[in-house]
């Protein structure tokens, strides 16, 4: 019995990233696209008219990931004009710059939208309560994600909550069902301040596929300041843990 | 006078008209005898608005000659009322249930007429998710604890009320709800199939291979499509390593809720391996975009299939190294054997299907029973079966389907040469029209079914979804009767039911 289990311990070895910063995907991902505006806008108009959720505008050329589902079709239909870089460090601090504009060769991280005291409270240990209000859950396997062998964002003290009462922020996924909205809010509201409120996935960020939708109810979103925006179809981990690490670090105040 | 349309699932789409309207006390005669046979179940049963009214259509399927029959009627249910079918047969339950929330109808003698998921378009405004009808019971002994609608991990919203004799669960009934999306409604807010596909891969994340393979399957049969032996292979791999991941992840959960580290962080591990495979072949861990009507946008290369080939290998022989040592571990079968029992019979009762079914000996398998794609050409699937119904046989399905799975993937890609010839995904070709397509996909969870209805024009007019969930739930609530309510967790974690899937 005991050799059965020196036996998995040694075929699986070391399993953590060593150096979460370091990480690049694979080609095959996307992330961070890049936008290129041409004279020609018959490609870019065809793929806003197939984008499902309307992320794409013609004039001028933008794409807004918060409401990008990743799909990767609109690069199909214009090569020349978009395409999906394997950037998966895409957090905002801001909703606004989500939106990517032609010949921007970054994601937007203002890091002077960040509440200063988010650093002081918040930079050693980080306990978050997690939300799903119409979430595929996807996105919530994800965010499980973060704490497994392999990423280990715990070692970082960062972790996840059971009581609203424990924690130090809310983590809100979905589209936020209208059946979820008052055990959203109330959840919101027995957190103890200081704390923040991160939006994780394009689904939440913008309501996504079901933006429309009358079985969901947004009202949430316009009533509490959002410190992060996550995107992503589902947010990848290392996005989470990039966003979080980068909020609460101490940034240096340009002079 | 003919019941039933006989169709299977590889046919194409069926003319509406060709479907016999048959008299609602006719057919309810002829189901109460046929559904005591085991062989038959429902497939799906819902009501579409019509002029002046509603009609129903019912889909069973026939597991001894893979027969699907079809069926539909049109009654003067608010004069008469409808008999309950779930009276004779409980796997009726939720569609009953669910015509009963949106349109009010009245099926007489139904035992258990509660609302299902409580969806925007609801008939009765009034009942809303605060006013869900727990069952009680009365005694001073006795007290309840109700659980959610959140929880204490990261997992969806539903609420649980146990009532118990001390530990002990006398009954726990599951409102759920909180997920409803509105996703039938949104499939037909626009006709852009990219969109649709997009939905179809979000109806359960955990599910995306399926759900979209399902929503292809339909426009195929829309369209006359019988696409390439290459594409049916490559959608086998997506769906049996989506299969795979999801079995890895819940032999970790099972793992993680009795303490038992050494699994839980060897399977986390694993199942990382297997999603980074799927984000190797198409950008994503969930294998979203895997799946496109009529085509693809991520055909096979020489090598992602020495990459899939190499690391399933690899999953595979760690995981055997942990499916041994869990079946000698004797702190492991002490919590797991014995324990959330649901007995054949019961499953056959409730409708149980996939997996679940399966660990209770009741046989629910589409790749064997109505086979699509590659499973009907090239595969002779075997279902793994246990018999003993509870945490540990849920456990032994996945252990033995992983490794099942793993072989699948093996075999077939051990042969296989890429032509680079697949298709792109054809989101324009125009639909029959005034026609019904259904497709039957065996998702890790179980069966999923599909169902479209077309306009004269070939716009889809109605698209009714059933994720396996909405036949399992009952299935939970009967495994923890009798059980310590402690054991609660690991029994949710051997079924892992979709909250969203069944609120849609």
């Amino acid at each position: 019995m005991l050799f059965g289990k020196v036996k998995i311990l040694r075929s699986h070895g070391w399993q953590y990233i060593p150096d979460l910063d370091g990480v690049t995907l694979t080609e095959e991902f996307r992330g961070f696209p890049r936008l290129t505006d041409t004279e020609d806008k018959s490609d870019i108009e065809r793929a806003a008219k197939i984008c499902p959720t309307g992320a794409i505008t013609t004039s001028p050329l933008t794409l807004d990931m918060g409401k990008c589902l990743f799909c990767g079709e609109c690069q199909r239909c214009a090569p020349r004009n978009i395409h999906f870089t394997n950037e998966h460090r895409l957090a905002a601090t801001r909703r606004e710059d989500l939106i990517v504009t032609a010949g921007q060769d970054a994601p937007k991280f203002d890091t002077s939208a960040i509440r200063p005291e988010i650093a002081k409270y918040f930079g050693k240990a980080l306990q978050l309560r997690e939300v799903t209000a119409g979430g595929d859950c996807s996105v919530e396997m994800e965010l499980n994600a973060t704490g497994n062998v392999n990423f280990d964002f715990g070692r970082f003290g960062v972790g996840f909550t059971a009581s609203p009462r424990h924690s130090d922020g809310l983590v809100l996924t979905g589209p936020i069902s209208a059946n979820m909205a008052e055990a959203l809010d109330i959840c919101y509201n027995s957190i103890a301040e200081p704390k923040i409120l991160v939006i994780c996935g394009s689904e939440a960020i913008s309501g996504g596929l079901y933006a429309e939708s009358p079985a969901v109810d947004r009202t949430f979103i316009d009533k509490y300041h959002v410190d992060l925006w996550l995107p992503g179809a589902p947010t990848h981990p290392l996005c989470f843990i990039d966003g979080i690490t980068r909020l609460r670090t101490k940034h240096k105040t340009k002079k | 006078m003919k019941l039933y349309l006989t169709t299977n699932n590889r046919a194409s789409a069926v003319a509406i008209s060709d479907i016999p309207v048959v008299d609602y006390a006719e057919l309810y005669a002829d189901l109460r005898d046929r559904m005591c046979n085991t062989r038959y179940h429902v497939g799906h049963y819902f009501a579409t608005e019509i002029e002046n009214g509603l009609k129903f259509y019912m889909l069973l399927l026939d597991d001894t000659t893979g027969e699907v029959l079809i069926t539909s009627f049109i009654p003067d249910y608010y004069a008469e009322g409808l008999a309950s079918l779930t009276a004779l047969h409980p796997q009726f339950h939720p569609f009953e249930r669910e015509m009963h929330e949106l349109y009010g109808i009245p099926f007489d003698h139904h035992p258990w007429l509660k609302p299902l998921r409580f969806p925007h378009n609801r008939r009765d405004k009034s009942s809303t998710m605060d006013s869900y009808p727990f069952y009680t019971i009365e005694g001073d002994e006795l007290h309840e604890v109700n659980v959610g609608p959140i929880h204490a991990g990261i997992i969806e919203p539903g609420a649980f009320r146990f009532i118990c004799d001390g530990e002990q669960v006398l009954h726990l009934e599951i409102a759920l709800g909180y997920q409803h999306r509105g996703v039938e409604e949104e499939m037909l807010r626009s006709q852009n199939r990219l969109r649709q596909t997009l939905i179809a891969e979000s109806i359960a994340g955990d599910t995306a291979v399926g759900h979209a393979t399902a929503y292809a399957e339909i426009i195929e049969k829309f369209t006359d499509t019988n696409i390439a032996e290459e594409l049916k292979l490559e959608r086998m791999i997506a769906i049996e390593l989506e299969r795979i991941a999801m079995h890895l992840a819940d032999t970790g959960a099972l793992a993680t809720d009795i303490g038992f580290q050494l699994y839980q962080v060897a399977c986390e591990a694993l199942r990382t391996v297997t999603i980074n495979t799927s984000q190797a072949w198409c950008g994503n861990r969930f294998g979203k975009s895997m799946i496109r009507p009529m085509g693809t946008n991520h055909p096979l290369t020489a090598e992602k299939v020495a990459m899939i080939r190499k690391n399933i290998a690899d999953v595979r022989r760690r995981y055997n190294e942990v499916r041994e040592d869990i079946c000698e571990a004797h702190t492991l079968l002490t919590r797991f054997e014995q324990c959330g029992l649901v007995p054949k019979a019961e499953m056959e009762r409730i409708g149980g299907v996939g997996m679940a079914a399966r660990s209770s000996g009741h046989m629910r398998d589409i790749r064997a029973t109505h086979p699509w794609g590659f499973y009907a050409e090239k595969i002779h699937h075997e279902p793994v079966m246990k018999g003993e119904g509870d945490v540990m046989a849920r456990l032994a399905t996945r252990m033995d389907e992983i490794l099942q799975s793993a072989d699948y993937i093996e075999s077939a890609l051990a042969t296989y040469t890429p032509s680079g010839t697949l298709p792109a995904p054809n989101y324009e070709a125009p639909l029959k029209g005034e026609a019904l397509a259904f497709s039957l996909i065996e998702g890790w969870r179980g069966e999923i079914c599909h169902v479209a209805l077309t306009a004269a024009n070939g716009d889809i007019a109605k698209y009714k979804i059933k994720d396996p969930s909405i036949h399992n739930w009952l299935g939970l609530a009967i495994a923890v009767r009798s059980e310590g309510i402690s054991d609660f967790p690991i029994n949710n974690k051997s079924f892992n039911l979709s909250y969203c899937g069944h609120d849609l």
